[in-house]
């Protein structure tokens, strides 16, 4: 046997402070109530720092220090000279990639190869990607001269706490807004240390606040009436309640949410590739993704043998540590969410469906989930419905690529979809009809800052990334 | 999984008799999507294989080295050090294990035979016009036969490329058949050059084929053209002996050759193995790699992690 020693990445590349207040105008602050939470490692449940949590009267704070600076320095600014300072903090993410990867996925619970081989070359090519945008802004194709809308309000999910945080910030500024960003109250450090890049960058004060907290930090963010602009990521629910209350506002509002994907595998697939594309599909991130590929349709006539391969694949995921430059799977963000996952399965296997787990032991601290499958699921089963938002995948069949629109079609979320053919005119035929955001051919969850994302249905609206993302931070 | 609708033995061993069947079969197996499969290999290239896995691996690599010289240098002088280095690749550790086999020209054997007689190192020879194939049928029978009754016990013969690429798979499939007859008990290793196959598709189709025709191993490439092993053509290689023995029983044996010099990359290619087709075929009965330098990187990376300290490349051998 072929066993792999532990091959940890060294968590002292980066310093973890034992507290951190709140980075309005440039530096960090005590909140007014003095209020606090704690953020832990999920794969150890160790504290890892103590948090402020703001309070009204701390973003009401952070909202008028990014009107000032929108009002006297970062509207006015030259796109050219607003292009300099991303492209700075782009080459700083760059330069201290280890670091932020590391805190990645100490505060998330990712493995280390992803938050580094993914996430981090995605935040830095986000930011650069943007900044290109700054000075070209007439040549967007929304007008001569579109104008910023003022002041951003952006609320960010824990699945990729600093891509999310790229995906919003890196377009608002560049289009020459300001912004005030809450991360998730389970992965708020790496925002913190942005913040601390945007310092060493010399970003000037209050372009960039970020205000910890929980939910009601966030309503009171998105409810502020300084606000011209809301962008949210997360949860249907929440992003239902974002939409009624700025409902009859002036604000703009973009919500990336929920999704319950189809990965379609037709009998013409090349299978060793379909199923990678089936395991970075859905056992990504833990499954922890938006647009993860969690309802498997296989046609029926090679049902057998790629649910086989699927399983044999599955066996030699490794699930531990994500720290372990060798781990595939890491740690469940948080108790909240491995209770959601254990809950949605066991009512799969309530509701009759058969599930399967690769044998693996894992960790006794912490929380972990291990890699699953259900089989025997029909459209009716609650684990083909609702976003379980873990490394569960449902698998469906279908007969015709008729059935298979119709099913992948037959939700209420629309973000993304995978079609896995070796026959070309049919991948376009597929495109056409499925009603997602993104359709994937051959591939799945692949990202790059030139192509817009977004969904359909109550997946949201809006598009993030490209041209297009653009649009959503300008006066058009 | 390829053979879906072919699990059975028996319908295997009628493909190659007819061109159309044999077509028919190599057509319908899965696609490789080219961007997947590269992406998964480089995927796997990410490993971290440290301390004790990495002493493991080294030794597992040295075990695994066909130690080759195919030049037309070559002299008996040559081929006589090389085989007493493939004994004790490291005079000064007699921990080193040796490594698998020798591979010679079919007029070097006898010369390998003297040195390695007696030992457990296997003694191969390129044989069939090596390394272009492009010679009659009866020449790359005689080739082989010579070289078997000279002492190898493994013939790494090519495949006729010219053939495969004009779609005339069935006279592929015959050759191999008969420099399998012509081998009698050695080993034949089936040398697809993958480099002049150019597509995954063609790769996969030219390992069944391979397999089909009775070839114990498969084999990249002869390394005498600009393109040998590449991570991803093994991958696809290593599919293809896993999907044949779910589909027929037997097992047949994957050697990458060619471009393969260092101890890191060795050590990505074991991992390809381990987490592809798993720990039956993580053994130098079933996996090889055709090499002459990377020998003494495995030795200088084996010292190191022994002895803590890098030693120079004087204190290894260099033939």
């Amino acid at each position: 046997m072929f066993e792999y020693a532990p091959a940890p990445e060294s968590r002292s590349v980066v310093e973890i402070r034992s507290s951190y207040g709140l980075f309005i105008n440039g530096e960090f602050v005590d909140p007014g109530d003095g209020g606090t939470f704690k953020s832990i490692n999920p794969a150890s449940e160790e504290v890892l720092a103590e948090i402020a949590e703001a309070g009204p009267a701390d973003v009401d704070r952070a909202v008028r220090a990014a009107r000032a600076a929108y009002e006297q320095v970062w509207g006015p600014m030259p796109g050219r000279d607003r292009a300099k300072y991303l492209y700075r903090i782009a080459r700083i993410i760059q330069e201290r990639s280890r670091e932020l990867a590391v805190l990645e996925s100490l505060d998330n619970g990712k493995p280390i190869k992803e938050s580094r081989d993914v996430d981090l070359p995605l935040v830095a090519a986000h930011f650069f990607y943007y900044a290109g945008w700054a000075d070209k802004l007439p040549y967007a194709g929304f007008g001569a001269d579109p104008r910023p809308l003022g002041v951003a309000a952006q609320v960010i999910p824990w699945n990729f706490p600093l891509l999310m945080l790229a995906w919003k910030i890196a377009p608002a500024l560049a289009a020459g807004n300001t912004v005030v960003l809450k991360p998730a109250e389970t992965t708020p450090l790496t925002a913190l240390l942005f913040a601390e890049i945007c310092q060493q960058a010399d970003l000037p004060p209050g372009v960039v606040n970020i205000v910890t907290g929980a939910g009601d930090t966030g309503r009171a963010l998105v409810e502020h009436d300084g606000v011209d602009k809301v962008a949210f990521t997360g949860s249907t629910e929440v992003g239902r309640a974002i939409a009624r209350s700025v409902a009859g506002t002036r604000k703009k509002l973009t919500l990336e949410l929920g999704g319950k994907a189809a990965n379609i595998v037709f009998d013409d697939a090349p299978v060793d590739q379909a199923v990678e594309g089936i395991v970075n599909g859905i056992f990504f991130n833990q499954g922890h993704v938006c647009c993860a590929g969690s309802r498997l349709l296989i046609q029926e006539s090679v049902y057998e043998p790629v649910l086989e391969s699927l399983k044999r694949r599955m066996a030699r995921l490794r699930v531990g540590d994500p720290l372990d430059k060798n781990t595939d799977i890491g740690a469940i963000n948080s108790a909240a969410q491995l209770d959601r996952i254990r809950e949605l399965s066991d009512i799969g296997s309530a509701e009759g469906a058969e599930r399967w787990s690769p044998e693996c032991t894992l960790p006794e601290r912490g929380f972990w989930f291990a890699p699953t499958i259900f089989t025997g699921v029909t459209q009716a089963h609650r684990i083909a419905r609702e976003e379980i938002f873990g490394p569960v995948l449902s698998v469906l069949t279908f007969r015709t690529p008729a059935e298979a629109v119709e099913k992948a079609n037959n939700t209420p979320y629309g973000l993304s979809a995978g079609i896995w053919t070796e026959k070309g005119s049919r991948i376009l035929w597929m495109a056409d009809r499925l009603r997602a955001g993104v359709v994937w051919a051959n591939t799945f969850n692949k990202f790059d800052p030139t192509s817009p994302f977004g969904g359909y249905k109550e997946s949201g609206y809006g598009r993030e990334g490209g041209r297009h993302g653009l649009e959503a931070y300008l006066n058009v | 999984m390829t053979a879906t609708t072919t699990s059975d033995r028996s319908d295997l061993s009628e493909l190659g008799r007819s061109e159309a069947t044999l077509r028919a079969f190599l057509h319908g197996l899965p696609g490789v999507d080219q961007v997947g499969a590269e992406q998964r290999a480089a995927q796997l290239g990410t490993r971290s294989i440290k301390t004790t896995a990495k002493a493991w691996a080294i030794d597992l690599a040295i075990r695994m080295v066909d130690l080759t010289t195919l030049e037309g240098a070559d002299t008996p002088g040559k081929v006589r050090a090389l085989s007493a280095k493939a004994l004790r690749p490291d005079p000064a550790d007699p921990s080193c294990p040796h490594v698998g086999a020798v591979c010679v020209y079919p007029s070097m054997v006898p010369y390998a035979a003297e040195v390695l007689r007696g030992s457990k190192v296997h003694l191969a020879s390129v044989a069939t016009a090596f390394p272009s194939g492009q010679a009659p049928l009866a020449v790359k029978t005689a080739d082989t036969r010579a070289a078997v009754a000279a002492g190898a016990d493994e013939i790494d013969m090519v495949i006729n490329r010219g053939a495969f690429l004009s779609g005339r798979y069935k006279a592929v499939y015959d050759e191999i058949v008969e420099v399998k007859a012509a081998c009698g008990d050695a080993h034949l290793k089936v040398i697809l050059e993958t480099g002049e196959l150019a597509t995954y598709d063609n790769v996969r189709r030219a390992s069944w084929l391979a397999m089909l025709a009775g070839g114990d191993f498969i084999k990249t490439s002869t390394g005498k053209v600009p393109v040998a092993a590449t991570p991803p053509v093994t991958l696809v290689m290593l599919e293809a002996v896993r999907d044949f023995r779910t589909a027929t029983g037997r097992q047949v044996g994957v050697k990458p050759a060619g471009g393969i010099r260092t101890t890191k990359d060795a050590i990505k290619y074991l991992v390809m193995v381990n987490e592809t087709v798993g720990a039956d075929w993580l053994d130098p009965d079933w996996f090889r790699f055709g090499a002459s330098t990377l020998l003494n990187d495995l030795l200088m990376q084996r010292t190191k992690l022994k002895t803590g300290t890098y030693s120079g490349p004087d204190y290894f051998t260099l033939d």
